[in-house]
């Protein structure tokens, strides 16, 4: 599971390298998350833009990051592609997370 | 030779086996979305089918081979209507007999699973479950915007 965090004046923004955040890396994906989230104070915003797919395991380990970081709602997305868009409106997962449609302008540089 | 107006360039039926293990549906779902049988289908049309058919074969691996191992066939037919889908296993039996309802938690309450059959039920339709000779039959259609157009 290739994550790639970058270290910005406003947020810590966490680029998902992968096409997919499914069963099969949903753990991989947490555990990485945990240790690249783990002792930061600033807002987290992962970048979701290249992940074309995700089912309910990856769902749900986005869901236990959020959690992970503390009741403030810390963790924000980005750059849902159309069919993750859908898992996360169908569920109603949409409606806690704070969701950009692509990352501010500024904090466009890797991914 | 005069072209044969019953030959099909694109077969309308395929049959894959997967072991049950979430590595090797991630690979069976790939090779399915490559094969000229889903090549022509909308991105959106794939998005949806991917989606159920992740959650159906994960759940088997899950929760239907909990304790063990086995396989997982899955057949699509396409036709004018949709993909028909068929799944079959030789897994533990549905608790009850009868598929979950899928019924979503609260979002405030942060739930990190239960969202399978919620995802199903919402995108597919004509649903059935049955047990037949110690195999779980799970059948359903998923409606492709060509079709519903």
């Amino acid at each position: 599971m290739d994550l790639q965090a970058e270290v910005l004046a406003q947020a810590l923004v966490i680029h998902v390298m992968e096409d997919r955040i499914d069963a099969a890396g949903a753990i991989q994906f947490k555990e990485k998350m945990r240790e690249l989230v783990t002792g930061t104070t600033q807002v987290v915003i992962l970048d979701l833009s290249k992940v074309a797919f995700l089912d309910s395991s990856g769902l749900g380990a986005v869901v236990s990051v959020r959690k992970m970081m503390g009741p403030e709602p810390k963790l924000q997305l980005s750059g849902l592609t159309p069919t993750v868009e859908k898992v996360f409106r169908l569920t109603r997962m949409d409606t806690i997370f704070t969701i950009h449609r692509t990352l501010p302008e500024e904090m466009r540089h890797a991914g | 030779m005069p072209d044969d107006p019953t030959a099909k360039a694109v077969p309308d039926q395929t049959r894959i086996v997967i072991s049950s293990d979430p590595m090797a549906v991630r690979q069976g779902l790939k090779s399915l979305f490559q094969s000229l049988l889903l090549k022509g289908l909308e991105e959106v049309d794939c998005g949806k089918a991917e989606i159920v058919l992740a959650e159906a074969l994960n759940n088997i691996v899950e929760h239907a081979y909990a304790d063990g191992t086995g396989e997982i066939e899955l057949t699509i037919c396409v036709n004018r209507q949709g993909l028909d889908c068929r799944i079959v296993d030789h897994g533990a039996p549905m608790p009850d007999g009868a598929l979950p309802a899928g019924i979503l938690a609260a979002p405030e309450d942060l739930p990190e699973g239960g969202f399978g059959w919620s995802l199903i039920r919402a995108l597919s339709e004509d649903l059935r479950y049955a047990r037949v000779a110690g195999q779980n039959q799970l059948t359903f259609r998923l409606t492709t915007e060509q079709s519903s157009a």
